[in-house]
């Protein structure tokens, strides 16, 4: 892997190309190559991690804006006790906050917790359906970042640096392993809620790795990729018959030529035809089941999140590598309460569904499911008694399926739920833990640019044992 | 003599002792330190291995320790790096990492071998012969040019260096391109569009030996040439056409596009190039042009999030502009020094700060900019406004005396003022960062809200307050340098509200009726300003006088926009309390500075102050001082040391005052509200005092280290003796003669742009990390050419473009392919897809849809709407399509959000503006061909390029196919091609005459003489030309 880094993708085509062809090439027609140029063979090729991987796809359920880790899954009765006091001086020094002073008076949990699950770990009320796939889940008390502002902590989350530039997670994934989807991208994006992500489409970028590797942004309604269909007045018998000269035309100019690059142009062009019908055959959720709609509270036709997870196990089932919903929602600085209970009547029953369908599907076992957000919410209050600012020191994340052990509660954070304080796990250890689950040794998926090697881990990260099945 | 003896035995003895002491401690290290190294850490840190670069088995390499700097410490064990990680001392891991820790002994031996001066004799331990200093880091000289076998087929100097090549792996370079194919491959590279018919027709009649240089000439000629070469500048500049981070608000720098333009059209030296952008500012008499290349370095992201540290994200920017230095000029990766020292290149941490040092010294602010006519009419209304005054001082011949009696007045009529220092309430201000300045006054940065209300308290041991003072003060930090925060410098107070306290029962807090206020300038009511038309005005605020602060009615607010060229001044207002407040133990009072007429949180149009400051007298009824700060600061030097432009300062303001002279006020008046608005760009300004910098520790900016002083890296080129160490040295010694890397990295982007790869294949770096060139000495030689020759581009490009290795066919066979897959031999001619900016631009130039006009704002074409709106885009962004000309520029022109790039040019690996950018991606993908297929622009160019082809008289349809071919491909079809192509058009004839309604849903409008199915089918077929990969190659 380390050595693919200073192929351009041309050159990197050309050279599966020859790898491919080594034997008798002189003797093989130009035209012949046309059916080795196809998608399994170039640098979208299903490649073979460092040692068997546990998951084969991730589905990373995005809630940005950062969700209150204090009203969702980490309860903390001394902060209620303590409501509208200050925090103990201590805690404070050398914290930085966002918007309030941090010197600002203790905010008590808004929302009362549930025992759930054979272990009775408690989640928030607002949660019901992801406490009854307690024992499915393996929930992170203990998540520490680096930034506390929105953008710089997407971009953190995603690409392992608060820095814009850099491969998110999802290309390293195509990078390192290609993909098995033929007539699809092989990571997919989603974006729901009331905004898009702060970091934009940074948080799906290639970074400095070759542009075939960035995600592909999908729309749940209408169109699902930019110009998929035919304009107005090209019916699909026209198009048919175009692309069939093109493909003529292009054959001919690759035997004039010689140029591998045209038989790869002759399959996109085929595989663009191929997407103007499997695309919308996706997203056509009215092929679902009534009770698979109802399960996930999705509606054929309209744009939600809860379409968005729907579609998310429809990629999957059809070999997208990493498909990735973002829900821009979770900021609440103020009103806490009433838009925590909307986003999790948004979320909740969604997600759970995702997981109890890819599970009796059979598709839990290799599909790692994510969820989390950039940071999380400060224990002090914000505004008057309704809010929470930013907040990087502790935050709840959890993930399901694909080698994670379920019902594991992995971490704590201290009384106040403002510090870690067992079993910290930084997000680049989360990564790294989550390129082991995908096969690989986090040190060694690395692409050489400016002479050197980069990694999405940078230079740390653990990999979190305890939450391994 | 005694003395001299007692001296000579003093010394002698000392020497004993010395020697006897450094035997001694020698034997120290060969006894009881070496063998510890040897058996516990060499293993990592020795021959085979250099973990953190480090090694311990060599002298001079331990001393110099590895990416975190010198491990020994000699006389200090416990401040020595080695002694703390040997410890596990602090949060890194303990020493040897992954096995047992050393004995008590043992790091006692080093402990007190360390103590005593960590002697280490020379001659023990290994020895390295020192590497030759890496190729890129020495000057390049004129390498001779080879002597060649095949001479016959030499026509440059670089010809000789690739057939020398070519001789030496036992390839033959292949036959010439044809005529056509060359033409349109040199178009494409230097102008980056294809030939029009004629250019083609005209070049395949000229026969003469000079025909192929004519056509050079006249393509280096054209202005369409800077258009397509910007580009390549553009990326390593990253440049976008907005801030980049969450909001991602649109910003004006097309200035700056346009400067780098002008620069390659009109061939600026290169050294000059990059001389005015890193310091443009700071050359003599630096003129407009010189002071918009500075945003260069301008072009960094900006976070205007809720809640940021700015300090942080000026930080981030500098950060970036050292990236973009390193890989945009010098070639070399300087990155990873920012947080260690290099591992690899023999770059220092502290070199990395010293450079960073250079450029910590500018404001972060915009200044309005003058397009040539803008700049001609502003002349055109100065020039009437001194004559005008000139008349005044004419007939009224004592008006220095007049004058000096109003002075007098002035002066006499002084309030006494305080500054106040209040506690600003972090959560008043939504995010917004309220930064205190030594003034007093406080600098608004960071996210801008729309509405918000800050609360400022003080507690004042005065006895009597009777009014405030609000001073809104201009700042370089500032857009248009303020006073507010709107993008033309504009500041708007919706309400000024104090309530007070006595001193010693802050709990009897109560507002404070405000009788009065005055200011130094009333705005007419106007609605608040709305950049563009994008988006409508917001309904109901409006900016006006004073009054409107204390008019109790947050929809009404004092503005500062005095209009185009008077707009950005520092301003003030006065509120006059009811009944003095007064109170023997002192107040405490809080003053609220509402601010409610923001456009929206997600838009850039929002007034907020932008540096402002309270004071507050005692005096009995004070009113507003009309006369602006600066006229005030020349009236407070005498009389005797006022320069004639200081005279005529005081001049311009005192006649305002003068009832007699109200007819030419008025006109004046006038005169100014045809001073142009001119438009805005980021560039650098000095400030008066650099900042200081420090090493950040792991480039953090909350952990400052050792201060350092600007310099320049030692495996470098030196600065030159006694150069004054500015921004402007900086630049200078960039572009020295002597820089190893500069010359030669432009050289190779130029010459990447042409073959698809550099000489240099990692074109970002060209340290001892980067690949090994395929031409080291064709690199050395056009870098040597290019420096000896006035660093002049286009010179570059001949050198280039008028080889034998340009002109030859990109017909590769199976063999050739075999032997050298990525052409680095160059046996063959380039071939590869075009730029994304150049995808698009030929659709539009070979369907005569493209509008070339040079320069100017950026251009909204087509794209989906959604893209624009959440929960795609973050917030609402303006995407109003531009109709007319607009919708068909070239693609250089599309405006460029980051965070939502422009769809057609992202999928062709166009990078969006994050970060430098020096080698692009070249993919070939489906969604590439969605694009080119399915995308309106590309539609259009099917339908017009088939109206274009109909519309030629007396034509058949082979005819037409053929002017089909020559637009898009520069050549006629071959007979099978024709073939294929007739009979497609045959058949889709035949059904889009049975089915009228779809060809003219396909065509959306008709045109007199064309036949709709006939246009149609013509669409079909253009349509699969536009598509092919020869039309997006460079063949």
């Amino acid at each position: 892997m380390t050595k693919e880094g200073n192929l351009s993708p041309q050159n990197m085509t050309r050279r599966w190309f020859f790898e491919q062809c080594k034997v008798g090439l002189g003797a093989i027609a130009f035209s012949n190559l046309l059916g080795q140029a196809s998608a399994s063979n170039g640098p979208l090729a299903v490649k073979q991690p460092h040692f068997a991987p546990k998951a084969k796809r991730i589905i990373y359920l995005f809630m940005a804006g950062a969700p209150s880790h204090l009203e969702l899954f980490d309860n903390k009765p001394q902060l209620t006790k303590f409501n509208g006091t200050l925090p103990p001086p201590e805690l404070l020094k050398g914290y930085r906050s966002a918007f309030i002073n941090p010197n600002s008076t203790l905010l008590g949990t808004k929302y009362k917790f549930v025992k759930a699950g054979r272990a009775g770990v408690e989640i928030g009320e607002l949660l019901p359906h992801t406490a009854s796939m307690v024992d499915d889940i393996a929930i992170v008390k203990s998540m520490v970042t680096d930034v506390f502002n929105h953008a710089p902590a997407q971009l953190m989350m995603n690409t392992g640096s608060q820095l814009f530039g850099r491969p998110s997670m999802g290309s390293w994934s195509l990078y390192g392993l290609g993909t098995e989807a033929q007539d699809l991208p092989g990571f997919v994006v989603f974006s729901s809620g009331l905004k898009g992500p702060s970091g934009g489409n940074s948080c799906w970028g290639s970074g400095f790795l070759p542009t075939v590797y960035q995600g592909v942004q999908f729309r749940s309604g209408g169109e699902p990729v930019l110009y998929l269909s035919n304009p107005p007045g090209i019916d699909e018998h026209t198009q048919r018959a175009s692309l069939d000269s093109i493909s003529k035309l292009n054959t001919m100019q690759l035997e004039a030529t010689g140029d591998p690059e045209i038989a790869t142009r002759i399959n996109a062009f085929e595989m663009a035809f191929r997407m103007q019908a499997s695309a919308p055959d996706l997203m056509d959720l009215s092929k679902e089941s009534k009770e698979t709609l109802e399960l996930y509270g999705a509606e054929p036709g309209k744009a939600s999140f809860a379409n968005n997870c729907l579609l998310a196990r429809r990629l999957v089932e059809r070999g997208t590598r990493f498909v990735q919903l973002y829900h821009e929602a979770w900021d609440q600085h103020g009103n806490l309460t009433k838009d925590l209970k909307k986003n999790c009547q948004d979320t909740d029953r969604a997600c759970t569904a995702l997981v109890q369908d890819l599970k009796r599907r059979g598709l839990l076992d290799d599909t790692l499911v994510i969820w989390g957000g950039e940071f999380g919410r400060t224990p002090m209050v914000q505004g008057g008694n309704d809010g929470r600012d930013h907040h990087p020191n502790a935050f709840t994340m959890w993930m399901a399926g694909g080698g994670i052990k379920p019902g594991t509660v992995l971490g704590e954070t201290d009384d106040l739920g403002f510090n870690v304080i067992k079993d910290k796990v930084h997000v680049h250890d989360l990564h790294a833990t989550i390129l082991h689950l995908l096969g690989f040794d986090h040190t060694k998926l690395t692409f050489q640019y400016q002479g050197r090697p980069f990694r999405l881990t940078d230079v740390s990260g653990t990999v979190v044992k305890q939450l391994l099945a | 003599m005694f003395n001299r003896e007692l001296i000579r035995i003093a010394t002698f003895t000392a020497f004993v002792l010395a020697n006897l002491a450094t035997r001694a401690d020698a034997q120290d290290f060969v006894h009881d330190v070496q063998p510890i190294f040897n058996a516990k850490c060499v293993g990592c840190h020795g021959a085979k291995l250099q973990q953190g670069g480090l090694r311990l088995d060599v002298k001079s390499a331990a001393f110099e320790g590895g990416v975190s700097g010198t491990p020994l410490h000699p006389g200090k064990a416990e401040t020595s790096l080695l002694v703390q990680r040997i410890k596990g001392a602090g949060e890194l891991p303990r020493m040897p990492m992954g096995g047992k820790p050393l004995t008590a002994e043992e790091l006692a031996s080093i402990t007190s071998w360390i103590e005593r001066g960590a002697l280490w004799p020379d001659g023990v331990g290994a020895v390295v012969v020192p590497k030759k200093k890496h190729w890129a880091f020495v000057a390049p000289l004129l390498p001779a040019v080879p002597k060649v076998q095949n001479g016959a087929w030499v026509k440059t100097p670089v010809d000789s260096f690739v057939m020398a090549r070519l001789e030496k792996e036992g390839l033959a370079p292949s036959a010439a391109a044809d005529k056509a194919t060359i033409l349109r491959r040199l178009s494409l590279d230097l102008i980056g569009l294809p030939p029009t018919t004629e250019e083609l027709t005209a070049f395949l009649r000229d026969r003469s030996p000079r025909a192929y240089e004519r056509q050079v000439d006249r393509l280096l000629a054209s202005p369409h040439y800077g258009e397509r070469w910007t580009r390549m500048w553009l990326d390593a500049a990253r440049y976008a056409d907005s801030d980049g981070y969450e909001k991602d608000l649109p910003r004006d720098v097309w200035f700056y596009r346009d400067w780098v333009l002008k620069a390659f059209n009109t061939d600026m030296p290169y050294d000059r190039f990059v001389i005015e952008q890193i310091a443009g500012d700071l050359l003599p008499n630096a003129t407009q042009e010189q002071r918009v290349a500075t945003g260069f370095l301008r072009n960094s992201m900006i976070n205007e999030e809720g809640g940021i540290d700015p300090e942080q994200f000026r930080t981030e920017a500098l950060i970036d502009r050292m990236d973009a230095i390193g890989k945009g000029i010098l070639g070399v990766t300087i990155q990873c020094a920012q947080c260690h020292n290099h591992k690899y290149d023999p770059l220092k941490q502290e070199e990395y700060y010293k450079m960073f040092a250079f450029l910590n010294d500018s404001y972060e602010g915009s200044v309005p900019v003058y397009s040539p006519a803008d700049l001609m009419k502003r002349d055109e209304v100065m020039r009437a406004i001194r004559e005008t005054e000139a008349a005044l001082q004419h007939r009224t011949p004592d008006w220095l005396e007049q004058m000096g009696q109003w002075e007098i007045s002035v002066k006499k009529n002084q309030t006494d003022w305080h500054v106040f220092q209040p506690v600003v309430d972090d959560i008043s201000t939504g995010g917004e960062r309220y930064l205190p300045q030594p003034d007093g006054s406080f600098l608004a940065q960071g996210y801008a809200p729309a509405k918000k209300r800050i609360k400022m308290t003080i507690k004042l041991e005065a006895p009597r307050v009777t009014a405030l003072k609000l001073e809104l003060l201009t700042d370089k930090n500032l857009p248009r340098g303020g006073p507010g925060r709107h993008p033309l410098g504009i500041a708007a107070l919706s309400e000024f509200e104090v309530e007070a306290a006595p001193g010693d029962h802050p709990e009897q807090t109560k507002p404070i009726k405000i009788a009065t206020a005055t200011a130094d300038f009333n705005q007419p009511v106007t609605p608040l300003t709305v950049l563009n038309d994008r988006q409508k005005p917001v309904e109901g605020l409006r900016l006006g006088p004073v009054e409107y602060a204390i008019d109790g009615k947050p929809e009404t607010a004092w503005g500062t926009d005095a209009g185009p060229g008077q707009r950005n001044q520092s301003r003030q207002a006065i509120f006059t309390f009811a009944e003095p407040l007064e109170n023997a133990k002192g107040m405490i009072l809080t003053v609220y500075l509402r601010q409610d007429h923001g456009a929206g949180s997600d838009r850039k149009e929002n007034p907020n102050l932008g540096r402002s400051r309270l004071l507050w007298t005692d005096e009995p009824a004070p009113k507003a001082d009309p006369v602006p700060a600066a006229v005030h600061k020349i009236l407070s030097k005498p009389n005797g040391e006022r320069s004639p432009a200081e005279v005529q300062a005081v001049f311009r303001y005192w006649r305002t005052t003068v009832p007699d002279f109200r007819a030419e006020n008025q006109k004046i008046d006038e005169l100014w509200k045809s001073y142009p608005e001119g438009a805005s760009q980021l560039i650098l300004q000095t400030r008066e005092k650099a900042r200081e910098t420090y090493m950040l520790t792991r480039g953090d900016f909350l952990q400052p280290g050792k201060a350092v002083t600007p310099g320049v890296p030692a495996f470098l080129n030196p600065l030159p003796e006694g150069v004054k160490p500015d921004r402007l040295a900086f630049a200078r010694w960039m572009v020295d003669r002597q820089s190893p890397t500069t010359a030669r990295s432009l050289v190779n982007r130029v010459w990447q742009s042409y073959f698809g790869t550099g000489i240099v294949s990692t074109s970002e770096n060209l340290g001892t990390q980067a690949d090994p060139a395929s031409h080291p000495e064709l690199l050395d030689w056009l870098a040597v050419d290019f420096m000896d020759h006035g660093w002049s581009i286009k010179r570059l490009q001949r050198n280039i473009v008028l080889s034998a290795v340009y002109h030859q066919t990109s017909v590769t066979t199976p063999d050739l392919l075999a032997k050298d897959p990525g052409n680095r031999l160059l046996a063959r001619g380039p071939r590869f897809r075009v730029d994304a900016e150049i995808v698009r631009d030929i659709a539009l130039a070979s369907s005569g849809l493209l509008n070339l006009e040079v320069g100017g704002p950026s251009v909204f074409p087509p794209a989906p709407a959604f893209l624009f709106l959440p929960p795609t885009s973050y917030s609402p962004k303006p995407w109003v399509e531009s109709h007319g000309g607009g919708r068909y520029r070239r693609a250089v022109y599309t405006f460029r959000y980051r965070s939502v790039p422009y769809p057609v040019l992202e999928t062709f690996d166009a990078p969006n503006g994050d970060a430098s950018c020096v080698r692009r991606a070249r993919s070939n993908t489906p969604l590439q061909a969605l694009a080119t297929l399915n995308e309106p622009l590309f539609v259009d160019a099917a339908r017009a390029l088939a109206l274009h082809t109909l519309q030629k008289p007396r034509q058949n349809d082979d005819q037409r196919l053929d002017n089909v071919f020559r637009r898009v491909l520069s050549r006629s079809p071959a007979l099978a091609e024709r073939k294929e192509l007739l009979a497609l058009l045959a058949e889709q004839t035949k059904y889009y005459v049975a089915s009228p309604d779809r060809a003219n849903v396909l065509l959306a409008t008709s045109e007199p003489g064309i036949a709709a199915p006939e246009w149609a089918a013509w669409t079909v077929v253009s349509r699969v030309v536009l598509n092919l990969d020869e039309a997006i190659s460079k063949e």
